[in-house]
């Protein structure tokens, strides 16, 4: 039952931007896009092969500018949106667009990865999500499980949702919505969220986390002081419709459920400092991910708030024989950390599960280094049987 | 015979007449056959022939022998001597038959003297029986002719004492008025008794019947008049009792007096109760307001003028003194054990010579009267004395001012004390066991009410700490703060104030008030306390009570008041001073390392107290004090951290990075940061040990710029880079963090200065880290972040205990800058130094 050693990657580029390739669901594929001012970025396509423990790449190059934020569509392999940096005279805006990956890069990787660097293919740009009015992009988000013409961006103070059309070549605001306030508000992220029939988006801005009614631009709730400093991530619990987790520069991962807004429904404090990054599995939502700017990533097991509280639910007629003495064995697990990877050594900004795999995730440090790592085989086996 | 006195002559005394007379005597018994004496001898010599004395001697043989032995001239002598000896024989017999002669002739003279005596005597005695019979017959006819007039006699004064008794019975209606007249009350039931039965059995006739009615009407009256008497009750206690006894004697059923009794002492005594109660209702009580109030002057200025000073300055400075407007608790129980404990007393006292103690005679014995009015007794007693109690229960609830102990025990004691006399006067009585409940409830709700006016100190004390540490510093003395390098600009505005000195007041005050509460609460077991002696006072009030409900249970409180202050105002910095952390920390390791034993041990020798149940340890408790000191200063080094990194984010993130113009100074929030270092290194430094530093020579600053400057060097290289390999840009800092520990940002401190502004450094520099790697920069937006590294590596790095890490974590930031830069050109090391020098 020995764990398979985790795969370190490195980029030689400093990154942030990290995603699953979220409509590829048989091989376990990951998006980087790097940060260079110098140079040409890249999008490196990681290839995971499972069974030999072995890494492939591909790079495309991202000439737009270096890479905040990247996002694959849920419907289209080859569709992508980043939001870059773009410094045109000595002004920096941060600017979002919609990507096709040439159709010809597998095999033009795979054949001769070395030549990639050396002659690298670049990304077809599809559309711009223009922001002149918006201010500069924090994120893009893709409507989940959609058809992939829906997309959301949050660029300073506004969330505006975009329509898609003629095969994403022309992006067309449909809704916006502006948040009001004193001061300068700024969104740092936010998600789309899966249930309600993805009408709902949650959204961070300094300490608050607000949700949003997609059909009406609306707010619906808020949490004020969500958390003691700035949020920085957060992410819906994929089974439980009002769960959503959020994480900040309080080295706090707080578990909230939506109904009320006053209390947290949970509250862990086990990074020694920000969280920059939760993800909930998509399929076994006890299991969570967190990564930290004190270069850890941490896989904590959240039984007590989870969809299976009580585990697997299992019925007992069928195991009524012979496996009775298993049954008693397998006692409800308790909240607790499953592991702390310390593969990385500089701050973790962004980490993914894979959208192939349910037990196999990535997590980028800003040094460029991407670590592909496992659920211990024991957990999984507790959480399968 | 006197042969063998010859042949022996000298064995044998000579002369020696009463052996002779005796040798004489023998012989004539022997005569005479009376040979009782001297048988051995003889038969020894009865079988010689030749003895001359003995039974069996034959004259021939001894002739024959002396023939043969002797010569002729012992023959003569033999001879002479035999006949001398024949001759003394013979006259010897000649005597004794004379003298026998001759008392046999006067014995019988005296014979016939007697025959003439007798004869007279018998006539006599014929004379006097004959003279007798005529006696008698003269007596028998004297006898005859008196008997009639005797039994005349007899029956004539027979009929004068039925005519007394007569006489008394026709006199008693009249006897019985006199005497109800004269309140003879005695006298009149004694007379009725003994008519009584008389009456009783004469009644059917007419007269008798009469004189009857006329006596039962009259000694209606009487009971009448005695039960009034009773009822009033005014009189003594000895009037009572004999009109109790009287009443009985008149057969009055001995329940309805008890009843009676008790319920006449009942209205009494309830008046008591409600005496009491008006007390209790009204502050001051309405009867006698005057003497309340001055008795209450008079016992305040008793107990000022000779308590302690401490006593009376509890009295007036302690905050939580009632308004003490009503009469004081032991004035109320004096008054209720004078007038309600002393009454009822008093009625058990005389309620039990009347109807229990009494000795009981005749009929009244078997009425089991005793058992009775016991019984009753004990209902009565049990309840008044519940009313009393819960009395007594309300006053002592209203007892909540926790200033001054001392009347309250008094008071308790004092109503103990009185009710141990109800346990003397009736024994088995539950009064005095519930009074002791009472007392025991009491003393709970004390410390209970002790334990929350030293939780309403501490808190009140934290407020003026607060305040104290809110206030502006205009009173601060001497040049106790605001030292340190930038001491001119830190005073104003965040210098210390004096936090050794208000921690130590406010520690001394804290403990004051612990003392001056064991000892109010001491009270309660002092000796002469009568209940102190109760199993309650000596065990469980001392364990459970003081040590653990009190005291544990406050230090438990202070602990967690303070952990409170980590967690309610965690998220947002919160209201909390931090000064006032840090203040709480050391105030929790003080109590960690000394006040905690110090408090528990005073504790445990003051009230001797023996552990029957498990009590809590005091490691457990300064463990407990440990974890909330670390807590406190983790918070601590937090909410400071995050001032300290809220400037640094704003600065950064507020700035527009690429168009910058070219640094002429350190940035002022640079400046604000190493003069809030400056200032907390003070206020730690004022409660904290310096703590340990890693070594560094003396030269360090220099190193540093070396360290320092190399990694300047690598920044300058940094265009010349080729992309084929990236990697060797960042190739120093990895290769540092290969060899570095990681380095925890938010983790606990230890307790010392050092460790204490390591920690807030390193949460600082990571913002400012984190934050630039978020930015953009031009040429002079880096080169600005070199002048402000510089600038803080100049400072920062004394405070901390490895000053590598300073150099690191600035390393990083200006990496990052670099990294961040569209054109990175860093500035020369020398115009970084002059700017910094510069200020």
């Amino acid at each position: 039952m020995e764990d398979d050693a985790p795969v370190i990657y490195g980029l030689e580029f400093q990154a942030r931007a990290l995603t699953a390739q979220t409509a590829e669901t048989d091989a376990i594929r990951f998006l980087v896009g790097t940060q260079s001012l110098k140079f040409d970025n890249q999008i490196h396509i990681i290839d995971f092969d499972d069974e030999n423990n072995i890494i492939n790449k591909s790079v495309l190059v991202h000439p737009a500018g270096e890479i905040w934020h990247i996002s694959a569509s849920p419907a289209d392999k080859s569709v992508l949106t980043t939001c870059y940096n773009k410094t045109s005279e000595s002004r920096v805006v941060t600017c979002a667009a919609v990507w096709r990956m040439p159709p010809e890069w597998e095999s033009g990787s795979h054949e001769s990865p070395d030549d990639s660097s050396n002659n690298p293919q670049t990304l077809e740009l599809l559309c711009h999500l223009d922001n002149t009015a918006h201010g500069n992009m924090a994120c893009v988000l893709w409507e989940p499980m959609g058809d992939g013409s829906r997309v959301i961006s949050l660029a300073d103070n506004h969330a505006v949702l975009w329509d898609l059309q003629e095969s994403s070549t022309k992006a067309a605001v449909s809704s916006s919505a502006t948040l009001e306030g004193k001061g300068q508000l700024k969104f740092t992220s936010g998600k789309w969220s899966p249930h309600h029939n993805c009408t709902q988006l949650a959204t961070a801005n300094d300490t608050a986390i607000r949700g949003w009614d997609l059909r009406s631009m609306s707010q619906i709730y808020c949490i004020e002081n969500a958390h003691g400093q700035l949020v920085r991530d957060l992410d819906f619990n994929p089974n439980k419709q009002y769960y959503l987790a959020s994480c900040g520069d309080d080295c706090k991962v707080k578990f909230w459920d939506v109904r009320n807004v006053n209390e947290p429904v949970k509250s862990l404090e086990e990074h020694s400092h920000w969280v920059w990054s939760v993800r909930y599995n998509h399929s076994h939502d006890q299991l969570l991910l967190t990564g930290s700017s004190d270069s850890r990533v941490i896989l904590s097991n959240m039984v007590s708030i989870s969809s299976e509280p009580f585990g697997h639910l299992v019925d007992d007629d069928d195991l009524s024989d012979g496996e009775d003495g298993h049954q008693e064995e397998k006692e409800p697990l308790q909240d607790s950390i499953i592991a702390t990877y310390e593969e990385h050594e500089d701050s973790v900004y962004a980490l993914e599960w894979s959208s192939a795999d349910p037990w196999l995730f990535a997590s980028l440090s800003y040094d460029g280094r991407l670590v592909i790592n496992r659920v211990p085989r024991a957990l999984k086996y507790r959480i399968l049987l | 015979m006197d042969i063998d006195q010859g042949t022996s002559p000298a064995t044998t005394p000579p002369d020696s007449d009463a052996q002779r007379k005796r040798k004489v005597h023998g012989m004539l018994k022997l005569y005479y056959g009376l040979n009782d004496e001297g048988k051995g001898s003889d038969q020894a010599e009865s079988l010689d022939p030749c003895d001359i004395n003995g039974p069996h001697f034959d004259p021939e043989v001894y002739l024959n022998k002396l023939r043969k032995e002797c010569s002729l001239g012992e023959l003569m002598d033999q001879e002479s001597c035999m006949v001398k000896q024949i001759r003394s024989l013979d006259s010897d017999m000649q005597t004794l038959v004379y003298e026998n002669y001759n008392k046999f002739i006067s014995a019988t003279d005296t014979i016939r003297k007697m025959k003439n005596d007798f004869k007279k005597m018998e006539d006599e005695m014929d004379c006097l029986s004959a003279n007798m019979s005529a006696i008698t017959e003269f007596s028998a006819k004297i006898s005859g002719t008196l008997q009639d007039q005797h039994t005349q006699i007899t029956k004539l004064s027979g009929v004068h004492t039925l005519l007394r008794k007569l006489q008394f019975l026709f006199e008693l209606p009249a006897r019985l008025n006199k005497c109800l007249e004269l309140q003879a009350y005695a006298q009149a039931v004694s007379s009725h008794r003994r008519a009584r039965c008389v009456l009783q059995q004469y009644s059917h006739m007419p007269s008798f019947r009469g004189i009857q009615d006329d006596c039962n009407a009259i000694m209606e009256q009487l009971a009448q008049q005695l039960r009034q008497k009773f009822r009033d009750g005014g009189s003594n206690a000895k009037d009572l009792s004999e009109c109790v006894e009287l009443l009985l004697q008149l057969d009055e059923p001995a329940e309805e007096l008890c009843d009676k009794f008790l319920s006449h002492a009942q209205s009494r005594l309830e008046s008591d109760l409600q005496g009491l109660e008006a007390e209790l209702r009204d502050p001051v009580s309405p009867s006698k307001p005057a003497t309340t109030e001055t008795s209450a002057a008079l016992k305040k200025g008793a107990s000022s003028a000779a308590g302690s000073p401490t006593d009376a300055s509890m009295h007036s400075g302690n905050p939580f003194l009632s308004g003490a407007s009503k009469t004081d608790i032991l004035e109320f129980i004096d008054r209720g054990c004078n007038e309600f404990v002393s009454n009822l007393c008093l009625v058990i006292a005389s309620y039990q010579e009347l109807f229990i103690n009494r000795p009981q005679e005749g009929e009244l014995a078997s009425k089991n009267i005793p058992e009775m009015a016991r019984g009753k007794l004990h209902a009565f007693v049990d309840a008044l004395a519940v009313r009393y109690f819960s009395l007594v229960e309300r006053r002592i609830q209203e007892e909540k001012g926790v200033g001054d102990n001392s009347l309250l025990v008094r008071a308790l004691d004092r109503f103990h004390r009185r009710l141990q006399a109800v346990t003397k006067l009736l024994p088995g009585s539950s009064v005095p066991s519930q009074g002791t409940e009472i007392v025991v409830q009491a003393a709970r709700e004390r410390i209970k009410q002790y334990l929350s006016a030293l939780q309403s100190f501490y808190l009140d004390s934290l407020t003026d700490v607060r305040q104290a540490l809110a206030a502006p510093r205009l009173s601060m003395g001497g040049g106790t703060g605001g030292g340190g390098l930038l001491g001119g600009g830190t005073s104003g505005k965040d210098a210390p104030p004096n936090l050794p000195e208000l921690l130590a007041s406010f520690s001394a005050s804290i403990l004051n008030q612990i003392k001056s509460v064991l000892a109010s609460v001491h009270l309660f077991t002092a000796k002469d306390i009568t209940f102190s002696n109760k199993p309650y006072f000596k065990g469980e009030f001392c364990s459970q009570g003081v040590r653990e409900s009190l005291v544990v249970s406050f230090i438990k409180f202070i602990c967690q008041s303070s952990r409170q202050f980590c967690e309610s105002t965690g998220d947002r910095g919160g209201s909390t001073p931090p000064a006032l952390l840090l203040l709480l920390s050391r105030l929790c390791l003080d109590y960690e390392t000394s006040t905690i034993s110090y408090i528990l041990t005073l504790t445990d020798e003051q009230f001797l107290v023996q552990h029957h149940s498990p009590v809590t340890a005091v490691t457990a408790l300064c463990a407990e004090a440990r974890e909330a000191a670390q807590k406190l200063l983790n918070h601590y080094v937090k909410v400071q951290g995050l001032i300290i990194s809220q400037m640094l984010r704003k600065s950064v993130e507020t700035r527009d990075w690429v168009n910058t113009i070219e640094p002429r100074n350190v940035r002022a929030v640079m400046k604000r940061v190493v003069e809030d270092t400056t200032s907390i290194d003070v206020q730690v430094g004022l409660l904290y040990e310096e703590g340990v530093r890693k070594a560094h020579s003396s030269d360090s600053s220099k190193r540093t710029f070396s360290v320092y400057s190399s990694s300047r060097q690598q920044v300058r290289y940094a265009p010349s880079y080729t992309p084929s390999a990236p990697m060797d840009t960042n190739l120093l800092s990895n290769i540092h963090k290969l060899f570095s520990e990681r380095i925890d940002i938010f983790s606990p401190v230890e307790f010392n200065k050092v460790s204490v502004l390591t920690g807030i450094i390193k949460i600082s520099l990571k913002t400012f880290l984190e934050c630039v790697r978020l930015r953009t920069f031009g040429r002079y937006g880096l080169q600005q972040i070199q002048v402000d590294c510089h600038y803080l590596q100049m400072y920062l790095w004394r405070f901390v205990s490895d000053e590598n890490l300073v150099h690191f974590l600035l390393d990083e930031i200006v990496g990052s800058a670099a990294h961040r830069c569209l054109d990175p050109a860093p500035m020369e090391q020398s115009v970084i130094e002059v700017i910094c020098e510069r200020g």
